[in-house]
C-alpha cells in the first residue's frame, strides 16, 4: 500500500507528461503482482466499492478526534480525504501495513453494515499517505493527473508494444491483470480477447496545412465533413452491444437511445451527434447536455435524442474489414447503414470535389454550422490503428479570433512555475463612453518560449494586485496588453459571468502594437453565439 | 501572589514586563529589549540595549550590521540575570542556532516563553529544556492536529531517492536561510552525502557563521557565479531561500526539480500552489503532538497562546482540563520557515 501512496503522491506534484509516464513505468517494473495491477485497475476507474461515503468518513473520524478541532482542521486543509488521513490517530500500526490487494479485497467484501468497521480498521494500519490513498480508492476518483489512456500508454513503454494492442486487448481483461503482465515481460503469450463486442483502436487523422496539399493528388482521397460531436464505435456481437469513446471507454449507459438501435452484428466507426438526421443536426452545447451523465432521464432522451452519423465499418457480420481499402468499405458502409433504423444512423456525405481549390471553397462555406472542416482519406488506405501520417488528414475550418485584453496572470506549473504563463483575458462591455472588462476566457499556450518571457516581465512590470500565485495586470483603454486569441466556437454558459464560454481558447498573437480600447467587445462574441 | 499581568502583558511593541520595565521580541524599536532568536520577525534592528545569547547577537550583527542596537549584553544559557526586581534566564529553544526560551521570574511565580521551539533532533543546535512554570507561553504555528512532522531523515530520504531517480535534473530546495538551510545541509551530511551543496548568495554568510560556531556542513559551493558558466552539474543539489523559487533566479539551471524544506509541505495543496514537486516536511517548529506534549511536561497551570492558530491549541487546553487564551501580538507572521 505505502509504494502506491508514494506514487500518488508524486503523480499529484508531478506537471509533466514525461515525469508521469516515467514513475507509471517505474512502479509498474518494482512492484509486484498483484498489487501494480490493482493500482493500474485503480488508474483506470476499474475499481468501484459503493459501500463507502463521505459521509460515513466524516462520521468516523469524529469519533475520535475532538469535532472543533477536525472542523479547525478541515477548514484549513480544504480536502476532505486529506484532512481525515493527517488527523487520524496513529495507532503505531504502521509496520504491518496492508498490501494494496489486501486492502482492495476488504474494501471489496465489505457491506454497506460493516464498511465503516472495514475502513477505520484499515485507517488504523497505515501511514497518513496510505490512509490518503485508501480514501481516495474507497471513495473513487483518484483526481492525480492521470487518464486511463496515460496509464496505457505507460504499459506500452513498460512492455515495448504499441498502445494500440493494449488498447484492443483492454476490455477483456479483469483486474489484477497478472496475463498482461505475464505478457508485457515476455513470459507468456499475448492474453486473447475474450470480451464479446471489444473496442478496436480508432484511427485518427494528422492535420494537413494548405501547404502540403499542393503535394498530394486530389484524386486519390475522398473528402467527407468533419463533424463536431464526439467520435463513438458502435459494437454488436453475440447479442451483446457497446457503445465506446474513442479511447476505448464504455459509455452505453449514457445513450440508452442510441443503444437500443444497435439492431445489427459488426463495428461502426462515426459521431455522436444530437438531433434526427432528416430533421436536423443539433449543436455541440445541444449535445454537452447529453454528456458526462452517469443516467439520462426520459426528458433528456426526448428534447436532446442522439444518433450515429457513421462513417465508416471495421466489422460486417462477423468478418473484418479493416484490411480492406477505404474504397471497399465505404461501398459495404453505405449498404450496412442503409438497413439501420433511420432515426438513429445515417451514412456521413462524401464531399465531391475536383480539385483542393473546390474543396476549401466548400471547406470555407459549409452547410451546417456543425460542421468544423473536412477530412480527408486516400481512397487505397485499410483501416490502421492510431495515426499513421498520410491516409488521413483533416482540413479544419479555420479558426475564430477576438482581440481581447490580458487581465490576470497566474503562474505556471512545474518548468513554467518561474513563469506568468496562465493568463485570463477579457473583451469591453457597458456603455462606449465607460466600458468595463469582463473576462471571456483562459489560456496558456500558443505562445513561443521568447513571447513567453516577455509577457513574463510585462505581467511584473504592470502588476496592479496580486492574490496567491495570481497577479492583477493593469487593463484599461489606454494602457494594457491585447491578446489575439483564437477559438474554435463559443457555447452558451451560466457559470461564466459573460454567459459564454470558449472552446479551446489559445493565443495566436500578441498585440502590443494595439491600444486596448481597440479591442473587441462582448457584442462580436455575442454575434457567434448558437441559438437559443 | 502576585497578578500574573504585572509580570508581562501585551502591549502594541510587544511582550512586555512592567516589573522589570523590558520587552521580549518587540516588533518595535523600545529602550530594552530580550531576544529570543535571530528571525526576522523576532529580532529587529534599532533598540537600546539587547539582552540575547552570544550567537543571537552575532546573527543580529551580520544582518543589520554592529550597530544594529545602542548596547548588548549576552546571557549564557540557564545563568540568572537580575533585571530590577525580576529574574531571567535563557534556556534552550531547539529552534535554530541561539534560539532561547526566556523564564521570567519574581514573587514565586514563573512564566516561561517559548519563543519558536521544536523537540524533534537537530544537529545544529542545542536540544529544547522543559522548564517547570506557572504560565507557558506557547507559539502556534503548527497548531493543528493536521500537522504531524515525520522524522527529518526519512525526508531527507526521499531527496536523496529522487536526486538517484532524477539524475538528469537540478534539485533546487528552498529553505529558509537562518536555520532551515543549515540544518538541511547537516542532515544530508548525516546521511551520508558527501558531493558539494550548491548554495544561494543569502545564505553563505549565515552558513560561513554556523560553520564558525563549530557546525559542520562539509563541501559548500556558490550556485552562481557572476560571469562564470561554472553551473552546478546536472543533479546536484541547490539550496535557495523559499523566495528565490518562484523567480528568475531558478530558471537558469538544467530542467530544475523544485522541492520545499518546510511544515507547510504536510498540506498538498500548499506544496501544488506553490509547483513544487518534492515536498520535504522538515520543520523548525513543533508539531501539534510536540506542542501539547510539552505544555504537559512544563506543568503550567495556564498557557498564552501566539504565533499561529490560536483557536485550535486553546480548544485542546479547554479539552484537557488547563486554562488558555490567546494572546494576540501583532506583527509575526507565518513564517516562510
Ligand atoms: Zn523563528
Ligand atoms: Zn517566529
Amino acid at each position: 500500500m505505502e509504494r502506491f501512496a508514494e506514487l500518488l503522491d508524486r503523480l499529484v506534484l508531478t506537471p509533466a507528461r514525461n515525469g508521469k509516464l516515467r514513475l507509471l513505468v517505474d512502479h509498474f517494473s518494482t512492484v509486484p503482482d498483484p498489487d501494480r495491477g490493482f493500482c493500474l485497475a485503480a488508474l483506470t476507474g476499474g475499481l468501484d466499492f459503493p459501500a463507502v461515503k463521505p459521509a460515513m468518513l466524516r462520521a468516523l473520524v469524529t469519533q475520535r478526534v475532538d469535532p472543533v478541532l477536525f472542523a479547525y482542521s478541515y477548514d484549513y486543509v480544504g480536502d476532505l480525504a486529506e484532512t481525515v488521513s493527517l488527523v487520524w490517530p496513529a495507532s503505531g500500526g504502521e509496520a504491518r501495513a496492508p498490501a494494496l490487494s489486501e486492502v482492495v479485497a476488504r474494501l471489496a467484501t465489505a457491506s454497506r453494515s460493516d464498511a465503516p468497521a472495514v475502513m477505520a480498521g484499515l485507517l488504523d494500519q497505515l501511514s497518513p499517505s496510505g490512509r490518503f490513498a485508501a480514501i481516495k480508492l474507497a471513495t473513487g476518483g483518484l483526481r492525480v493527473g492521470v487518464s486511463a489512456r496515460l496509464a496505457k500508454q505507460a504499459l506500452a513503454v513498460f512492455g515495448g508494444v504499441a498502445v494500440q494492442e493494449i488498447e484492443e486487448l483492454w476490455h477483456g481483461l479483469e483486474p489484477p491483470y497478472t496475463g498482461l503482465f505475464a505478457w508485457l515481460e515476455g513470459r507468456a503469450a499475448k492474453p486473447e480477447n475474450a470480451m464479446a463486442a471489444p473496442f478496436r483502436p480508432v484511427m485518427l487523422a494528422h492535420p494537413v496545412a494548405e501547404a502540403e496539399l499542393s503535394q498530394l493528388d486530389a484524386s486519390a482521397y475522398a473528402a467527407e465533413w468533419k463533424w463536431d460531436g464526439i467520435r463513438v464505435q458502435a459494437v454488436a456481437q453475440g447479442g451483446i452491444r457497446r457503445l465506446y469513446s474513442r479511447s476505448g471507454d464504455d459509455i452505453s449507459a449514457a445513450f440508452p437511445d442510441l443503444v437500443g438501435a444497435m439492431e445489427f452484428a459488426g463495428a461502426l466507426d462515426g459521431e455522436l451527434l444530437v438531433g434526427d438526421p432528416k430533421e436536423g443536426t443539433g449543436t455541440f452545447s445541444d449535445l454537452q447536455q447529453r454528456l458526462n451523465r452517469k443516467t439520462v432521464s426520459r426528458a433528456m432522451l426526448a428534447r436532446y435524442p442522439v444518433f450515429m452519423r457513421c462513417y465508416d465499418l471495421l466489422v460486417a457480420e462477423g468478418r473484418d474489414a479493416r484490411t480492406l481499402p477505404y474504397a471497399e468499405r465505404r461501398a459495404l458502409l453505405s449498404d450496412f447503414v442503409a438497413a439501420l433504423p433511420a432515426a438513429r444512423f445515417d451514412l456521413s456525405p462524401e464531399v465531391p470535389f475536383a480539385c483542393w481549390r473546390e474543396l476549401d471553397e466548400k471547406r470555407r462555406n459549409p452547410p451546417h454550422p456543425v460542421i468544423e472542416g473536412v477530412m480527408l482519406k486516400r481512397r487505397d488506405s485499410p483501416y490502421l490503428a492510431g495515426r499513421p501520417k498520410g491516409p488521413w488528414f483533416k482540413w479544419k475550418r479555420d479558426p475564430y479570433t477576438v482581440d481581447a485584453v490580458l487581465m490576470y496572470a497566474q503562474r505556471g506549473h512545474g518548468k513554467r512555475s518561474s513563469f506568468y504563463s496562465d493568463y485570463t483575458f477579457g473583451v469591453w462591455s457597458g456603455p462606449a463612453e465607460a466600458p468595463v472588462l469582463v473576462p471571456v476566457g483562459k489560456a496558456y499556450f500558443g505562445f513561443t518560449d521568447a513571447e513567453l518571457k516577455e509577457i513574463d516581465k510585462y505581467v511584473r512590470d504592470n502588476t496592479v494586485e496580486r492574490f496567491g500565485p495570481v497577479r492583477a495586470v493593469r487593463a484599461e483603454p489606454g494602457r494594457g496588453l491585447v491578446l489575439e486569441v483564437a477559438f474554435e466556437g463559443l457555447n452558451r454558459s451560466t457559470r461564466h459571468k459573460s454567459g459564454l464560454a470558449m472552446r479551446f481558447p489559445r493565443i495566436a498573437r500578441l498585440r502590443w502594437d494595439k491600444p486596448p480600447g481597440e479591442a473587441d467587445r462582448i457584442e462580436a462574441l455575442r454575434a457567434l453565439l448558437p441559438p437559443g | 501572589m502576585m497578578d500574573a499581568r504585572d509580570l508581562l502583558r501585551s502591549r502594541p511593541e510587544g511582550l512586555y514586563c512592567p516589573r522589570g520595565d523590558f520587552f521580549i521580541d518587540p516588533v518595535r524599536p523600545v529602550e530594552r529589549a530580550l531576544v529570543t532568536h535571530g528571525h526576522a520577525d523576532h529580532a529587529r534592528a534599532g533598540h537600546g540595549a539587547v539582552l540575547a545569547t552570544r550567537e543571537t547577537l552575532d546573527i543580529m550583527a551580520l544582518r543589520y550590521g554592529a550597530g544594529f542596537a545602542g548596547a548588548t549584553q549576552e546571557a549564557r544559557p540557564g545563568e540568572e540575570i537580575a533585571l530590577a526586581g525580576v529574574r531571567v534566564r535563557f534556556h534552550p529553544a531547539g529552534h535554530v542556532l541561539g534560539s532561547a526560551q526566556i523564564a521570567v521570574e519574581a514573587e514565586g511565580m514563573r512564566i516561561v516563553v517559548s519563543g519558536d521551539y521544536k523537540r524533534s533532533r537537530d544537529p545544529t543546535c542545542a536540544a529544547f529544556e522543559p522548564i517547570p512554570c506557572d504560565i507557558f507561553i506557547t507559539e502556534a504555528t503548527f497548531a493543528l492536529p493536521v500537522f504531524v512532522h515525520p522524522p527529518a531523515d526519512r525526508e531527507i530520504g526521499h531527496l536523496l531517492a529522487s536526486v538517484r531517480r532524477f539524475p538528469e535534473r537540478t534539485h533546487i530546495v528552498g529553505a529558509y536561510a537562518l536555520g532551515k538551510a543549515q540544518r538541511l545541509i547537516a542532515l544530508l551530511r548525516e546521511a551520508g552525502y558527501e558531493e558539494p551543496v550548491y548554495i544561494h548568495g543569502a545564505l553563505a554568510r549565515l552558513c560561513a557563521y554556523y560553520e564558525s560556531a563549530g557546525v559542520a556542513l562539509g563541501p559548500l559551493l556558490p550556485a552562481t557565479v557572476e560571469g562564470s558558466d561554472g553551473a552546478p552539474p546536472p543533479g546536484s543539489i541547490v539550496v535557495a531561500p523559499p523566495s528565490a523559487l518562484g523567480e528568475r533566479w531558478s530558471r537558469r539551471f538544467a530542467d530544475p526539480l523544485l522541492g520545499f524544506a518546510s511544515g507547510w509541505m504536510r498540506i498538498r495543496q500548499r506544496a501544488r500552489q506553490r509547483g513544487v514537486e518534492l515536498p520535504l516536511i522538515v520543520s523548525d517548529h513543533a508539531d501539534w503532538g510536540e506542542l501539547t506534549a510539552t505544555i504537559g511536561e512544563t506543568g503550567a497551570a495556564e498557557v498564552w497562546i501566539t504565533h499561529g492558530r490560536e483557536e485550535a491549541l486553546a480548544r485542546w487546553c479547554e479539552l484537557a482540563g488547563i486554562a488558555a487564551r490567546p494572546l494576540h501580538l501583532a506583527g509575526y507572521e507565518d513564517e516562510a520557515e
